[in-house]
């Protein structure tokens, strides 16, 4: 049995105290024990900013990648190998920025990972300029007239894009965050969880007060997370009132089940007896 | 002798009109009846990029011996339409033939040659009495060509019967068309044109395509298990093929949304542990540079394919260059070592393919095989490839129950070799952290400077390894005598023009060498300098126009060619052009 001390590592934690990265990774880490999960068999990749360094400080196997490639390089792995449970961890600037053009299609595509999106709407290891999830109006080092556009709403584009799963979490409730993980990592297909998380370094107004006072589980309101119209409309709010949860469900075939020849032994596994003498004929 | 051209024994047929209008497949398969006669064949096409309309053309030529290019003038054109006979009819050779449709009407003056021998035949009248659709018409043609050389049909038939194998009704009518377009030529022109070809009766095996369908059989035979590429002209075809075969090869074969996306994709399965590829032209190659470096540091092997073609930046999409040597060769920030292999004909495509391969995986670099547009969408016909000559070399990866578990796993562990134990993941009791950030051996995030000096002395040490293992690939070829009067150095596809050009010298009673690099990085520093250190004048071949091979040879040999020979139209090099140059740089 895995427990929590065999996922720590010997890597010294850099993140600034109180930032809510430590709350994602301990509820990651409470998942995996949750889900009975060998480490081995678990792949935490990430992008670049201050959630990339939580693939040193999981004992799992993990892939840091460069900013805003983590889907690619996490749906591949799952291709490669079906045998694995892959995590994908990026933050706004990485996920939402540079990275969005990957959401929507691993989404669409329904790849069987979970992705985790640290979303603390600012860029923190950049020291403090704006995210795509700033809000209107937001001074940042980068907006000193504050910030012009609207901010991304990621689960709206998730659910436009036919994920299959669509979730929020907040950081500072890291019982209900590790629920969420558990729900997501053995759900089969495409599962965003966006996570709220203050930045204790760069931002004084979503602070973890700012949050306690307006996050509302979804659950606890009766949400129908297999309705996507009611999905749709949750996404839209933001105000005094900031839904977590689950917002939509709803298992359809994962994009490896298109390839037939994927049954069985994982790819990663197989042998190479390649022989295209049978592939020459129409050449001839 | 079984063929018989205006000049000698080579026959070029060159087939046109306008896109949309199956110009190419026309012309393969014209191409592939006259090679299972037992011919030798090169078939170039040139297209705009255009899906309809636009002058498209396919020139086909085919000899009793090993050919490696088209040549510099036309035996015969088949003009599907007027535009073709027009933009063409000066390439002829003296006493050249066209096949036009007789509805073609071509006014006083318009073919100022007289030379020129002219053969209107029914194309439209024959397809609207057997009921066919309008491109029939090329199968007419087709059928008229082989008519008027006085080949056998049945080798047309057996290629249409390939080509559309499985829609008997298509076959059937190409069949018909075909040969109401011989009997017609037949009967009108039988014996007029000079040139003549007769099936051999020994007919050697041979296999007929392109540099990127070699490319693609070179990654099938390499267990290559993913392959992620999005669509770029000219290196579309690996998609194509690959993607329509993945259920006999097992092969997972993806079009992402990006450039972007298919490298990290490929570093992905990479780190799996799956054979892993993509294929892109130089601005895919441009989006993918910063996961080359992700490749590179965290030592995931990866396959690469760049055609190249005009840039910069869109520049002409169908059309070829070698403008990306150097981008290539210094691609991504920081200093790692990476392979580059540049093939020079469908040969080298599928074996390069295979060896590269192995060096990314045994050395954990990226591996990048430099082709482009003419290489690669041209067809030549060559003897079936041997399978057994490059075996599969994976290096040091373990298959997940061969790790024995002594120790904690070091993903970067410091070898003499600089190449670390690789396992998958998923193996049990071992951790494999990939790392983009600089690391240490066990693949956690470092700032420590010793840390730094000591991976980045790994990294370099890969590099001399890469160096040693490729001396053993034969990195610099030659062909030709060994006491030559000229040598012509070139790179890629340039290699087909240039053999053919020392034949021509050959002919002149020049001795003319070919010294043809490729592997290019790491440079084969003395393989080139044994090349360059004999007698005799020098020639370089390159398409572009900044000479990027010779700066290279001068960087790492300190040899400057006197005489050089650049094209960017992209247009291939002819042979003929060649011989002239080599027979100016020997004035």
């Amino acid at each position: 049995m895995t427990t929590i001390q065999d996922l720590a590592t010997p890597a010294t934690n850099t993140w600034c105290p109180g930032c809510g990265n430590f709350g994602i990774t301990i509820a990651f880490k409470r998942a995996i024990v949750q889900l009975g999960l060998e480490p081995e068999e678990v792949v935490a990749t990430s992008g670049i900013g201050c959630h990339g360094k939580i693939t040193g400080y999981v004992n799992v196997n993990g892939f840091h990648t460069i900013h805003g490639r983590v889907l690619p390089v996490a749906t591949a792995i799952k291709l490669a190998n079906n045998g694995l449970t892959v995590v994908g961890f990026a933050g706004d600037g990485d996920g939402y920025n540079i990275g969005m053009g990957h959401l929507p299609h691993a989404a669409r595509r329904n790849h069987d990972i979970t992705y985790v999106v640290h979303n603390n709407l600012i860029y923190g290891l950049t020291t403090g300029q704006a995210s795509p999830t700033s809000k209107v109006g937001r001074r940042t080092r980068t907006t000193p007239r504050g910030v012009f556009e609207p901010p991304i709403n990621p689960l709206s584009i998730a659910l436009s894009s036919s994920a299959s799963f669509v979730a929020r979490g907040y950081a500072g409730d890291v019982q209900h965050l590790t629920e969420l993980f558990v729900e997501a990592m053995s759900f089969t297909g495409f599962a965003l969880v966006d996570v709220l998380q203050p930045c204790v370094s760069w931002d004084r107004i979503q602070t973890y007060q700012f949050y306690g006072e307006r996050v509302y589980k979804l659950k606890e309101e009766g949400h129908d997370p297999s309705d996507l119209m009611a999905a749709h409309r949750r996404a839209l709010e933001w105000g005094e009132r900031i839904p977590i949860g689950v917002f939509y469900k709803k298992e359809r075939p994962p994009y490896r089940e298109n390839f037939p020849f994927l049954e069985g032994t994982p790819l990663a596994r197989r042998g190479l007896d390649p022989d295209i003498s049978g592939l020459l004929g129409e050449f001839s | 002798m079984s063929l018989t051209g205006i000049i000698g024994n080579s026959l070029s047929i060159l087939v046109g009109g306008e896109a949309g209008q199956g110009i190419t497949r026309s012309g393969s398969l014209l191409g592939r009846a006259i090679m299972r006669g037992g011919f030798h064949i090169f078939g170039a096409n040139d297209y705009p990029s255009i899906i309809r309309g636009g002058h498209n053309l396919y020139l086909l030529r085919a000899s009793d011996e090993e050919i490696s290019s088209q040549y510099d003038l036309i035996d015969l054109i088949l003009a599907l339409n007027k535009e073709t006979l027009l933009l063409h009819v000066d390439e002829l050779n003296e006493g050249g033939g066209v096949i036009y449709d007789e509805r073609m009407e071509i006014r006083e003056g318009e073919i100022s040659r007289k030379d020129v021998k002219r053969y209107p035949v029914p194309l439209s009248g024959i397809v609207e009495e057997i009921g066919g659709v309008p491109i029939m018409r090329n199968t007419v043609a087709l059928g008229a060509a082989l008519g008027l050389v006085g080949y056998d049909l049945e080798f047309l038939d057996g290629a249409i019967a390939t080509t559309f194998e499985g829609r008997d009704a298509i076959i059937e009518s190409n069949v018909k068309a075909a040969k109401m377009g011989y009997d017609y030529v037949a009967e009108h022109y039988g014996g007029d044109f000079s040139c003549r070809l007769a099936p051999f009766k020994d007919r050697p095996e041979r296999i007929m395509l392109t540099g990127n369908d070699a490319v693609a059989l070179g990654a099938v035979q390499a267990g290559c298990g993913f392959f992620v590429a999005y669509p770029m002209t000219p290196a579309s075809p690996v998609l194509h093929y690959l993607i329509n075969n993945d259920m006999e090869t097992g092969m997972v074969v993806v079009q992402p949304e990006s450039e972007i996306s298919a490298i990290n994709m490929v570093i992905g399965a990479s780190y799996a542990g799956v054979r892993a590829m993509t294929a892109t032209s130089g601005g895919g190659f441009s989006l993918m540079t910063e996961a080359l470096g992700l490749a590179a540091m965290s030592e995931n092997p990866v396959v690469v394919m760049v055609g190249q073609r005009p840039g910069p930046s869109t520049g002409m999409a169908t059309y070829s260059a070698q403008g990306d040597l150097l981008f290539i060769i210094h691609s991504s920030q920081g200093e790692f070592p990476r392979v580059v292999v540049a093939p020079g004909d469908v040969e080298e495509c599928f074996y390069s393919t295979m060896e590269a391969f192995n060096v990314a995986e045994k050395l954990q670099i990226p591996a990048i095989i430099i082709t482009d547009k003419y290489l690669i969408e041209s067809h030549k016909s060559t003897a079936p490839f041997d399978l057994s000559r490059v075996g599969i070399d994976r290096g040091d990866l373990l298959e997940i129950e061969e790790w024995e578990g002594d120790g904690e796993y070091e993903r970067y562990a410091l070898t003499k070799s600089g190449v670390s134990l690789r396992l998958k993941p998923g193996t049990k009791g071992a951790f494999l952290r990939a790392n983009s950030t600089e690391h240490d051996a066990k693949g956690f995030s470092t700032i420590d400077p010793s840390t730094i000096e000591e991976m980045t002395e790994k990294q370099r040490r890969k590099r001399v390894s890469l160096e040693e293992l490729v001396v053993t690939l034969n990195p610099v070829r030659a062909y030709g005598g060994d006491d030559p009067d000229i040598t012509i150095v070139g790179w890629g596809s340039t290699k087909g023009p240039v053999l053919e050009a020392i034949k021509m010298l050959e002919r002149e009673g020049i001795s003319a060498r070919f010294v043809q690099p490729v592997y290019i990085e790491p440079f084969p520093v003395e393989a080139m300098m044994d090349e360059l250190s004999g007698g005799g004048r020098f020639l370089l071949v390159e398409a572009n126009k900044t000479a990027q091979l010779g700066e290279l040879i001068r960087l790492h040999t300190g040899f400057t060619f006197d005489n050089v020979h650049l094209r960017y139209d992209g247009r291939p090099f002819n042979p003929g052009e060649i011989r002239d140059k080599a027979k100016e740089a020997m004035r």
